[in-house]
């Protein structure tokens, strides 16, 4: 029988994996952008397992406004870079030090 | 609680959207509307910050959108410091971004649309509104950091804001996922009254992460390393921006969250908050002892103030909250003031000037932006006859008052160490051999705002007490 715990189980391990992906990840900012997202989905786990365990919508609804703010904040990211590479000619990670102290 | 009611409620935020809608459309329509767009969004903002003083005044104290917000005085009176700070930052930038060439009419609406994110922020009693209003913010603020696209500084202060605010309101929602999943509830209310007793595991963790979160967007140590790096990238009137609203509206959403719906645990978060708060005041002060460019320097100061409003949040009190806000306001007026200077820095071919060589003999060339400049950093310091010292006054004595003494103690002596790097300003302007001359300002805006904030911050903002004392006192007692 598959019970809360093993959800949480599975949301923490994806939460752990994305902050350990932007902060391990010397390569490229886009695999940031990729860990970002993969924290927001483990949330939406967390989220959709409760209101169903909890048999209270509002778990979902909240899920479904991760969804979407997610979705901004991926275009808006992205069009950070974009400035960001226009003016650099590179985006790894170990380039973003122009101001340092 | 119906529809009309609920909207009636909403006036400021309703105002302040629909003319986001119709200045995004003027500027799309109308070639070179930058200051037009400034212009109008400056009376959207002042029209919102009159229906905020209305209810203030009105004592309106009511829920609405089946509880998901509330309009009452704590909620009216951080929003009025914030559209105060939002039309400051409006009203100082249009001179400065034309020089970058990054005048363009979105920003305006930007800044307005962050400010519609922060007030729904501060009168977010559910943890879903409390997303949407810190969404709507980050977002808007991610791309005012970005703003003067040309620059290389900006784009990255932009990418380093976007990664490590996202990562923010990452630990932030996961932590609001598990308050949900453990009492059952969004709403704080209901929060508050499940957490009563012995804190379960998941709540503990959803408490500390939500905390976290929201230690991240208050640039409150030991999540304060984006601080430096963005302040000195983004143009000069967003960092000033980014230092006043942003923060008064996180610090208001911090408080409300933790009377409200972390309440009957005092204890479990007094103690985070009184070890951010230290670290908050040390990392701010030794932090800046080095620094040669004056946006990093007023970024640590920031981190420094933060600290010491937090120390009004850890005595977990009424009067900590209402001394908490008066902090808040005259803080506002305080970096508001010191940026407006920090703008008038111009070399003689209009470049701005920021690093500490710049302001060397100052006070030969410009007497009066020197005089002004260093009333600001005295008042940063918390020197006596200025209205800075009111503001870390009120807070040590709800500290004292709560039985914290340890952490009064140790953060008026850190407040000495942080004193230093001010007068360093200070003696730089007044004793050091002039360098590079600095022009004098022909932007009459700034001089104007820069002399108004002043004021307020000299001594005769002690005029203001009885007024702040009353307001910030009826704001804290409809938390409690």
């Amino acid at each position: 029988m598959i019970g809360i715990e093993h959800y949480l189980v599975v949301s923490s391990i994806l939460f752990v994996m994305g902050v350990l992906g932007i902060f391990l990840n010397r390569k490229n900012v886009i695999i940031i952008l990729m860990a970002i997202e993969l924290i927001l989905l483990s949330v939406n786990i967390n989220l959709v397992a409760f209101s169903a365990f909890l048999g209270d919508l509002v778990g979902q609804v909240f899920a479904m406004f991760v969804l979407t703010v997610a979705a901004g904040e991926a275009a808006i990211g992205l069009a950070i870079l974009v400035i960001y590479f226009r003016g650099r000619g590179t985006i790894a990670v170990d380039d973003v030090n122009r101001m340092k102290g | 609680m119906d529809l009309s009611t609920s909207l009636y409620l909403v006036r400021p935020e309703l105002i302040l959207s629909f003319s986001s809608l119709a200045l995004l459309l003027i500027a799309a329509w109308r070639q070179e509307a930058g200051r037009l767009v400034s212009i109008l969004s400056v009376a959207a903002l002042v029209g919102a910050g009159a229906y905020a003083v209305h209810y203030l005044c009105a004592g309106t104290d009511a829920s609405a959108f089946e509880g998901l917000y509330r309009a009452d005085a704590f909620g009216s009176f951080a929003k009025i410091l914030i559209y105060f700070a939002a039309a400051i930052s409006l009203m100082i930038a249009p001179k400065a971004l034309e020089k970058m060439g990054a005048m363009r009419a979105e920003y305006p609406v930007l800044v307005i649309l962050a400010a519609v994110g922060m007030g729904v922020m501060v009168s977010a009693t559910d943890l879903l509104t409390l997303y949407i209003g810190l969404e709507l913010n980050s977002l808007a603020a991610y791309v005012l950091a970005s703003f003067a696209r040309n620059d290389g500084r900006s784009a990255e202060a932009g990418l380093k804001y976007f990664v490590l605010g996202a990562l923010a309101s990452g630990i932030l929602l996961f932590g609001m996922s598990l308050l949900y999943g453990f009492t059952g509830s969004t709403s704080f209310e209901t929060i508050g009254t499940a957490m009563t007793g012995e804190l379960s595991m998941g709540l503990l963790f959803g408490l500390v992460f939500v905390l976290s979160g929201l230690a991240f967007k208050i640039s409150a140590a030991p999540f304060h390393m984006w601080t430096p790096d963005v302040y000195e990238g983004a143009p000069t009137p967003v960092t000033a921006f980014f230092a006043s609203a942003p923060k008064v509206a996180a610090s208001a959403l911090l408080i409300r969250i933790v009377v409200e719906a972390f309440g009957n645990q005092v204890q479990a978060w007094q103690q985070i908050v009184m070890v951010v708060a230290l670290m908050s005041i040390i990392i701010g002060a030794v932090g800046a002892i080095g620094q040669q460019n004056l946006k990093r320097l007023l970024a640590y100061s920031s981190i420094n103030n933060v600290g010491f409003l937090l120390i009004g949040l850890a005595a977990g009190t009424e009067q900590g909250v209402a001394a908490m806000l008066v902090y808040l306001a005259i803080y506002v007026a305080m970096t508001l003031g010191g940026f407006v200077c920090l703008m008038q820095l111009k070399g003689r071919d209009g470049e701005m000037k920021e690093s500490m060589a710049d302001i060397a003999g100052l006070s030969k060339t410009r007497p009066a932006l020197a005089a002004i400049f260093a009333i600001f950093m005295f008042s940063l310091a918390g020197i006596p006859p200025l209205f800075g010292f009111y503001g870390k006054l009120v807070v040590f004595n709800a500290a004292i008052s709560a039985g914290l003494f340890p952490l009064a103690v140790i953060g008026i002596a850190a407040s000495v160490i942080g004193a230093f790097y001010y007068l360093k300003v200070v003696k730089t302007m007044y004793f050091d051999e002039s360098g590079d001359s600095i022009e004098a300002a022909d932007d009459k805006v700034l001089r104007w705002t820069g002399g108004a904030l002043g004021l307020v911050v000299s001594a005769l903002g002690y005029l203001a007490i009885p007024l702040l004392g009353a307001v910030t006192a009826q704001a804290a007692g409809a938390l409690f």
